[in-house]
C-alpha cells in the first residue's frame, strides 16, 4: 500500500479536487442557470452565483413545461423506468431459474438463444418491434414503453452464473424438507440473490430512465413523452427563443430520481455485500 | 422408526454402471455405516435413499412401502449434508423450523419442537444467529437439528465430519452416537474414515467400486474380511500381504494377508520369514517397524510401545500364529 503521508497526501486530494471541480462545474452552471431568468442568461458573462428565480423557474417547469408539464414527464419516466427494471428482474429470474434447475429438452439450446440476443441491441430490431407494438395498438401507452425492452438477456446471464454458484445440497437440503420448486425459488433462491437484484435494480433503473429513441418513436401524444426525450422536445424549433432557464431546472429534475435511486440502493447494496458474505 | 431394505439395488450414469445391485436389510433403529474409498459409490448409494437420485434398477422400502418413485420429502427421512447445507439467510431457529413450516404444522409446535431439539444438541443460545455467526461444530450441531426436528423415520448422514477438526470430530462422533442410541432412529452414515465406521456402526457396508464387499458388525469385519479389499481397507496399518508361495502355503494363484498387529519380531532363527528393517516408527503406546522380505514386499509390524525398537538395516525375523492367517485367491476373494 502506498503511503499516505505529508506531501503526497496533499497532492492525491488536490488532484481529486481539481478532477471533482472539472465534472461538476457543468452542472453547477446548469443549476445556476436554473436560478437566473432569460435575458441573465443570454447576456455575457453568465453569471457563476445562483440568481434569486428558483422557485419560480422550478414551479413553472414543473407545473406547465413547454409541451407537457415536467411532472407529469416524470411520472412517465418513472413508470417506465420501474417497469423495465422489474419486469427484467423479474423475467430473467425466472429464466434463469429454469435453465439451472430444470432439465428440459432444449435447454442448453434456449440458453444460447437468450445468450444471442445479448448481440442485438434495440436499434438494430427497432423497426420490426415498432411494427410488433403498433399492431399490437401499444402506441402512446405505457405497455408499449415498457414491454418490448423488458427481455434481458444480461440479467439472465448474470444470475445464471450466481445461481451456478449456489451449492447443490441447498436445492437438495430444500427438496428433503419438501419445497417444492417454486418454494425453493421464493423462500431461499430470492433472498439469497438480493444482493444480485439491487445491483441490478440500480443499473436497469438507470437504463430505463435514460431510454431516448424509443420512446421518441412509441409516444406521439407530449402526456406521454418521457423526461429525457422531453428535454430534447423543449429545444426550440425555427425562430422560436428557448426558455433556457426552465429547460435547465428540467435537466436538473431529470437527474435527480437516478441519483436518488443510485444513494438509496447504495446503502442496500453494501448491506447485502456484508450479510451475505459466507 | 422403520425398517429399510434394499433390493438388488443399482445406478447407472448414462451407461457406466456405478452401482452393481447391493441387497441389505436394515432393522428398525439400527446405525449401518456404509464405508469405503473415494468414488465407491457409497454417496450415490445413500442419495438414492434419500431420492435424490432416481434408482435404475431394484428397490428401495422404507418401512416396508417401496419408495422408488417417492420424492425425498414423502419418504420420511431427513439428511445431514457434508458442507452442512444450511440456510445461509436464514436464523437457526428459521433453519430447523423450514422443513416444520412447508408441512404447515402451527406455530406453537414449531417453536416447541425447535425448542427440545436445541436443547438436546445444546445450542439454544444460537437459535437468532445466522449460519455465518456459527464456528463449525455449532454448524454442525444446527444441521443435525434440522434433521431430527422432523422426527423421520430414518435418518441419513453424508460425511457429516469431514469438515470438522480431529478434535471436534471425536467429540461429535460420541455424539452422534449417544443421539441415535437416545432417539432410536434408524441411520445410515456414509464416511471414508475407517475409525468412524468402526466407532458408529451396529452393521457396516464396506464398499468397493460399487459392489458390497462385506456387510457385518465392525469387529466381525475386522477380524473375518471376505476380500482383499476389505482386509486391506479396514485396519490400521492395513493388512500385509505377501505371495502365499514365499511362506510355501498355497500356490502361486494366492495371497497371503496377516495384520500387523499378529506379527511379532523374533530371532532370525525360529521365524517363519526373515526381513531386513527399512525404519521404525516409535509411537510411544505402539511402534510400527517398517521391514522389507526377500521377495521385495514391505511389511508392517505393530509391536507395543515397551518392546525394544530395532535398528534400521536390521536383520529380524517374523513371526506370527497359524489362526491369525488369511488365504485370498489374487482374484480378491477369500480362500481361509
Amino acid at each position: 500500500m502506498v503511503e499516505k503521508r505529508g506531501a503526497a497526501l496533499w497532492l492525491t486530494h488536490l488532484g481529486l479536487i481539481v478532477g471533482l471541480f472539472f465534472i461538476f462545474f457543468p452542472i453547477w452552471l446548469a443549476f445556476v442557470a436554473s436560478t437566473i431568468s432569460q435575458p441573465e442568461i443570454v447576456r455575457p458573462p453568465m453569471p457563476l452565483l445562483p440568481g434569486d428565480r428558483f422557485l419560480e423557474n422550478y414551479s413553472k417547469a414543473l407545473v406547465s413545461g413547454i409541451n407537457a408539464p415536467v411532472a407529469r414527464m416524470l411520472f412517465n419516466s418513472a413508470v417506465m423506468a420501474l417497469g423495465i427494471a422489474f419486469g427484467k428482474i423479474a423475467i430473467s429470474l425466472l429464466s434463469a431459474f429454469a435453465i439451472v434447475y430444470f432439465r428440459f429438452p432444449g435447454r442448453q439450446l434456449f440458453f444460447w438463444l437468450i445468450f444471442l440476443t445479448l448481440m442485438l441491441p434495440v436499434e438494430v430490431r427497432i423497426v420490426p418491434t415498432y411494427e410488433v407494438a403498433a399492431q399490437f395498438g401499444m402506441l402512446n401507452s405505457y405497455s408499449g414503453l415498457i414491454f418490448p425492452l423488458i427481455a434481458s438477456a444480461t440479467a439472465t446471464f448474470l444470475f445464471r452464473q450466481f445461481f451456478l454458484t449456489v451449492p447443490d445440497e441447498l436445492a437438495e437440503a430444500a427438496r428433503v424438507d419438501g419445497a417444492r420448486p417454486m418454494r425453493f425459488f421464493w423462500d431461499i433462491l430470492l433472498p439469497m440473490s438480493r444482493t444480485n437484484i439491487a445491483a441490478l435494480f440500480v443499473i436497469l433503473f438507470i437504463y430505463g430512465w435514460n431510454q431516448y429513441l424509443w420512446p421518441l418513436l412509441i409516444t406521439t401524444d407530449p402526456s406521454m413523452n418521457t423526461i429525457v426525450m422531453g428535454i430534447k422536445q423543449m429545444f426550440p424549433s425555427g425562430d422560436d427563443t428557448a426558455d433556457w432557464p426552465v429547460i435547465m431546472a428540467t435537466s436538473l429534475l431529470a437527474m435527480l430520481p437516478p441519483i436518488l435511486v443510485v444513494i438509496g440502493m447504495q446503502r442496500l447494496f453494501i448491506r447485502g455485500l456484508v450479510e451475505s458474505e459466507k | 422408526m422403520a425398517t429399510v431394505t434394499l433390493e438388488n439395488l443399482k445406478k447407472s450414469f448414462g451407461r457406466t454402471e456405478v452401482i452393481h445391485g447391493v441387497n441389505i436389510d436394515i432393522a428398525d433403529g439400527e446405525f449401518i455405516v456404509i464405508v469405503g474409498p473415494s468414488g465407491c459409490g457409497k454417496s450415490t448409494l445413500l442419495r438414492m435413499v434419500a431420492g435424490l437420485e432416481t434408482v435404475t434398477s431394484g428397490k428401495v422400502f422404507i418401512g416396508g412401502h417401496l419408495v422408488n418413485e417417492r420424492e425425498p420429502m414423502d419418504r420420511d427421512i431427513a439428511m445431514v449434508f457434508q458442507n452442512y447445507a444450511l440456510y445461509p439467510h436464514m436464523s437457526v431457529f428459521d433453519n430447523m423450523a423450514y422443513g416444520l413450516k412447508i408441512a404447515g404444522r402451527s406455530k406453537a409446535e414449531i417453536a416447541e419442537r425447535v425448542a427440545a431439539a436445541a436443547h438436546v444438541l445444546q445450542i439454544e443460545p444460537f437459535l437468532d444467529r445466522k449460519p455465518r455467526e456459527l464456528s463449525g461444530g455449532q454448524r454442525q450441531r444446527v444441521a443435525m437439528g434440522r434433521a431430527i426436528v422432523r422426527k423421520p423415520a430414518v435418518f441419513l448422514f453424508d460425511e457429516p465430519l469431514s469438515n470438522l477438526d480431529a478434535k471436534l470430530r471425536v467429540q461429535m462422533r460420541l455424539e452422534i452416537k449417544q443421539l441415535q442410541r437416545e432417539l432410536g432412529v434408524t441411520s445410515l452414515y456414509v464416511t471414508h474414515d475407517q475409525v468412524e465406521a468402526m466407532t458408529l456402526a451396529d452393521r457396516m457396508i464396506v464398499m468397493n467400486e460399487g459392489r458390497a464387499d462385506q456387510i457385518g458388525a465392525p469387529l466381525e469385519v475386522y477380524a473375518n474380511p471376505q476380500t482383499v479389499f476389505v482386509a486391506g481397507f479396514i485396519g490400521s496399518p492395513p493388512t500385509n500381504f505377501l505371495p502365499a508361495l514365499s511362506v510355501s502355503r498355497g500356490s502361486t494363484e494366492e495371497l497371503l494377508g496377516i495384520r500387523p498387529e499378529h506379527l511379532r519380531i523374533v530371532g532370525p532363527d525360529k521365524c517363519e520369514l526373515r526381513a531386513r528393517v527399512v525404519n521404525a516408527e516409535a509411537l510411544g503406546a505402539e511402534t510400527l517397524v517398517h521391514t522389507r522380505i526377500h521377495s521385495g514386499e514391505y511389511v508392517t509390524v505393530r509391536q507395543e510401545g515397551s518392546r525394544p525398537v530395532p535398528e534400521e538395516g536390521e536383520e529380524v525375523g517374523l513371526g506370527w500364529a497359524k489362526e491369525n492367517e488369511m488365504l485370498f485367491f489374487t482374484n480378491g476373494a477369500r480362500r481361509y
